[in-house]
């Protein structure tokens, strides 16, 4: 059986897999990491979101193996060691941004990636069209919508600027 | 500094989120068990067809394969029940045809459980469920109500003459016939309730295990109700007797009804793990979801509505076919009965009202309550029906609406269809609303929409629900094959935390915070000192679960009936060490007082002395601090509200955008608004995807067309907008706290608002009715067609 080696959030970590293995069934069934969810079979939902090499990425779409060698950050990595909150956690909660909280860890995770990658700014719209990949079924959004955009000062260390409309 | 107020009234932030924002969340499939097997279901691709004895001999020798179960293996098991027995006009009980755990030589619908693998792996479960060689013979089949009652069409079962799983009525057909005759108004509207696929975003698993030791069996499963599918699949399924048989139901991703049912699947982990003494975990794949989780709504119906000359309903009569899909899904019969015809009053006046249901059997994945479950139905097919009456006699739609509502000093009320409505105040819900929505400025808005060549339309509904489901003897005596009380128990700790067991689950609702405001408001605990444990049957009482939004209406008035009992003991404890008359004590925010003096004990110095009773009244009182309650509704509670909806369309694509939502819910007391608000948002949500966009499609054989998320719409961020939502409240009469009930009133009123603004903004289109969902496709067609093609432009 092929071998692959990562660094799970900050662990190096080298698991031998089936070729066919997906990089969330190595996440999950492999190195118990069940943070990451798996809630379709089309790439759909997102809910699978992880980062790779700093990069959203939804791990249902990607082989194990094609991890070799990469930097992987899931729901369970994100916090201090000493139990401190990412910004976008802390927003989530705040603002009421989860119900059953299937989605959340892949929702935060590309909420994240959003706001690194806007770093001019978010609009509300952006933020909408950004959740393209991620489904919830309980929230209808408004609320994350809300978490995103208060997440983004506390990201960037500044405030978010107006829309530029 | 006073400590933060965290009781009821508080937007308190919620207590289970911790886990669930740092992946520590424990939903069913994170549970693996020592030993554990995988199962994979091969179900049938076909709508309807017969098989012979499935040859499981080569499947048997691939690589890891444990074994394969098939209907040959279950003879000794039962059918899937159904827990609600209909009567037809005549008086006799529905046709009922079994359920089989795996199909028995027959599958009638797409995704039908024929065979079970179980292997070492997942992979090599699904490798060797895929080998499996099944000759089938198709068999004419059906999949649309209309086709199914038409003479001569495809039986579902042999069984069941003309599909007809029953043919129900209720109300006075004589009186609404004779009002219809001396009517000056008469409005007609056909009209179809869209076929939905639940969808929560966590898909169904369930994992069996087996003790060797003690043959007690546990259940891990996606459930919105553990003791019920314990009760279910215990005594009709497994004939595994209630001591013998754990369930457990543990963080659960999402609901929405589809999580209530008990599915062939739990049934099968749990024999097949007492079988080979393994456990054995199963976990649907998407598409698994989309063939095998109970769908909701379809509907096909017309209603006509009867008024007099000045607007006033006359009276109402309705015919719906409801599609029941291949088999009787556990609660599927009430929906399009007790949960929709008797919500045909809404919240008007409608002195005489006469429905009739004809259920059929299709070629289709079974139907059952989805968020709402009956009462969408009903408020679509009403608010539709109001607005097409007002267009048809030319009178306002407001006005016409206000002109019948019932009056707030007409409480209690007496509809003619059932139901009567304990307190409300529909004129209050329908004002707040038409102003928090601008209704009065929508004409400047529509004419600067029009400036920019979008045509701009609102539509309003007026809703009614009935939900805290429900008093026993009420649903017994209408067929309910159970009771609906709930339970809770209260177990103050020696040192004065609290534990509270209900009943009730929690799959996103939040009721570990809501319940614990409650807990901690009653008792004067801080919040903190509070924890809700649910979805366990070793560890809860019993209880009927979480569905028709009767949480916090029932299982936090057992709660409630709990602490009150708590508080007695308290009582008699506290009497007894400040020497005073039991009478004389007086307990508030967590201390018992002697009336009058500034003696005083705290909850935690009682409950200490309850669990260390060494100067305690034993000779009256056991010790300990713990108490049950069951809590029997007396009525159902009654929310009501008014949802106002504004839509822009792009003429030239036909895709219509919600703009403006506003919702104004009357959802009786409100513990956290916080998260009454997020359960408002989210049923909107649900009920703008099911006008908009969601449909699940079948051929008219019943091959499932939208059977991925590439194939059926799920609302998207970028396709809702933000959402308006105020509370305007009357308390529930009944109940101890209130309250009425806030999960599925966003998904009721939201449909028919959007579809109304959706005609209102094609009103110079001619058209009259468009069913759900108003695609793109749909709207660019009537805009596209015959005379009225781009006649705003003109």
């Amino acid at each position: 059986m092929p071998q692959v080696s990562v660094t799970v959030n900050g662990k190096p970590q080298t698991v031998q897999v089936e070729g066919r293995t997906l990089l969330v069934e190595l996440l999950r069934e492999k190195l118990g990491l069940t943070g990451t969810h798996v809630g379709c079979d089309t790439s759909q939902c997102g809910a699978c979101v992880v980062h790779v090499d700093g990069r959203a990425v939804k791990s249902c779409t990607m082989l194990a193996l094609q991890a070799d060698g990469a930097k992987v950050t899931t729901i369970e990595g994100l916090a201090a060691a000493d139990g401190t909150l990412h910004p976008m956690q802390e927003m989530f909660r705040e603002h009421h941004a989860l119900q059953c909280g299937f989605c959340t860890p892949g929702m935060v995770m590309a909420a994240i990636d959003l706001v690194n990658t806007h770093p001019e700014g978010l609009t509300e719209e952006q933020i909408r069209h950004g959740l393209e990949g991620n489904l919830c079924r309980c929230t209808g959004y408004h609320n994350i919508v809300k978490a995103i955009a208060a997440a983004w000062p506390l990201m960037h260390g500044k405030s978010l600027p107006a829309a530029a409309e | 500094m006073a400590p933060p107020f965290e009781g009821i009234g508080a937007a308190v932030r919620r207590k289970e989120d911790q886990r669930f924002i740092s992946g520590r969340g424990t939903y069913t499939d994170d549970i693996n068990r020592p030993g554990q097997l995988y199962a994979f279901i091969r179900r049938s691709d076909r709508p309807h067809a017969k098989f012979p004895a499935v040859d499981t001999g080569a499947a048997m020798e691939l690589p890891g394969v444990v074994a394969i179960y098939t209907a040959a293996d279950l003879a000794n098991i039962g059918g899937l029940p159904c827990g609600w027995q209909i009567h037809n006009k005549d008086g006799s009980p529905m046709a009922e045809p079994k359920h089989p755990v795996l199909a028995e030589g027959v599958v009638r619908h797409v995704g039908d459980p024929i065979a079970v693998v179980i292997a070492e792996t997942r992979q090599q479960a699904k490798d060797a469920a895929e080998k499996l060689d099944i000759a089938f013979t198709d068999l004419p089949s059906v999949a649309t109500v209309s086709d199914a009652v038409k003479p001569g069409a495809p039986l579902v079962h042999d069984s069941v003459p003309g599909n007809v799983c029953y043919d129900w009525h209720i109300g006075d057909k004589a009186a609404v016939d004779a009002a219809f005759a001396g009517a000056a108004h008469r409005v007609r509207l056909d009209l179809t309730n869209n076929r939905l696929i639940p969808n929560a975003m966590e898909p169904r698993a369930a994992i069996g295990d087996y003790d060797r030791a003690t043959g007690d069996y546990t259940l891990y499963t996606t459930s919105q109700n553990p003791h019920v599918i314990r009760l279910l699949m215990g005594a009709f399924v497994l004939s595994l007797p209630e001591h013998k048989l754990r369930v457990v139901a543990p963080d659960v991703g999402g609901g929405f009804g589809s999580k209530i049912y008990h599915y062939a699947e739990e049934a099968i982990v749990t024999w097949a793990a007492g079988k080979l003494a393994r456990p054995v975990k199963w976990t649907a794949e998407r598409n698994e979801s989309f063939m095998s989780d109970a769908h909701g709504r379809d509907h096909v119906s017309t209603a006509e509505l009867a008024l007099d000359k000045d607007g006033k309903f006359l009276a109402l009569r309705v015919h719906t076919l409801a599609n029941m899909g291949a088999y009787l899904s556990t609660f599927s019969t009430a929906v399009p009965t007790y949960l929709y015809a008797t919500l045909l009053a809404g919240v008007y006046t409608t002195p005489v009202i006469y429905a009739e249901v004809k259920a059929m059997f299709t070629n289709t994945v079974p139907v059952d309550a989805y968020r709402g479950a009956g009462r969408p139905e009903a408020t679509f097919l009403l608010e539709r029906l109001v607005e097409v009456a007002a267009r048809d006699t030319g009178m306002d739609r407001v006005e016409l609406r206000r002109r019948n509502l019932i009056p707030r000093n007409a409480f209690p009320y007496q509809t003619p269809v059932a139901l009567q409505y304990d307190s409300g105040d529909y004129q209050a819900t329908l004002d707040t609303a038409l102003k928090h929505a601008d209704w009065a400025g929508f004409e400047a808005r529509r004419q600067a929409a029009a400036a920019k060549g979008k045509l701009r339309g609102i539509g309003l509904s007026t809703y009614l629900e009935a939900c805290g489901i429900a008093p026993s003897a009420v649903v017994g005596s209408l067929g309910a094959r159970a009771a609906l009380y709930e339970v809770a128990n209260v177990r103050v700790h020696p040192t004065g935390s609290v534990s509270v067991f209900t009943g009730t689950h929690s799959h996103g609702q939040g009721h570990e915070t809501t319940f614990a405001q409650l807990v901690s408001d009653q008792l004067g605990v801080p919040l903190a000192s509070v924890d809700v444990v649910h979805g366990d049957t070793a560890k809860i009482p019993f209880g009927m679960g979480t569905y028709g939004s009767r949480s916090l209406a029932v299982g936090g008035s057992a709660m409630v009936k709990a602490m009150d009992k708590i508080i007695a003991k308290g009582k008699k404890i506290a009497a007894h060490l400040m020497e005073a008359d039991v009478h004389d004590i007086e307990f508030k925010d967590g201390k018992f007082t002697v009336a009058g003096t500034d003696k005083s004990k705290t909850i935690g110095e009682i409950a200490l002395t309850a669990y260390v009773p060494h100067n305690y009244p034993i000779e009256e009182l056991e010790p300990g601090l713990e108490e049950t309650a069951f809590y029997d509704p007396k009525n159902f509670t009654f929310p009501g509200g008014c949802h106002v909806c504004e839509v822009e369309i792009d003429r030239d694509t036909g895709v219509v955008r919600v703009v403006n939502f506003t919702a104004v819910d009357d959802v009786g007391r409100v513990i956290n608004p916080m998260i009454v608000e997020g359960q408002v948002q989210g049923g909107v949500a649900q009920g703008i995807g099911q006008a908009l966009l969601e449909n699940a499609a079948y051929d008219a054989d019943g091959n499932l067309l939208s059977g991925s998320f590439m194939d059926y719409t799920m609302p998207r961020a970028d396709d809702l907008p933000n959402f308006h939502v105020a509370t305007e409240n009357t308390m529930c009469t009944h109940n101890p706290l209130g309250v009425k009930g806030c999960g599925e009133v966003g998904a009721i009123g939201s449909p028919p608002a959007v579809i109304n603004a959706v005609v209102d903004a094609l009103r110079d289109y001619g058209v009259r009715q468009i069913d759900m969902p108003a695609t793109a496709a749909k709207i660019w067609a009537i805009i596209n067609a015959g005379p009225h093609h781009r006649k705003p432009a003109e």
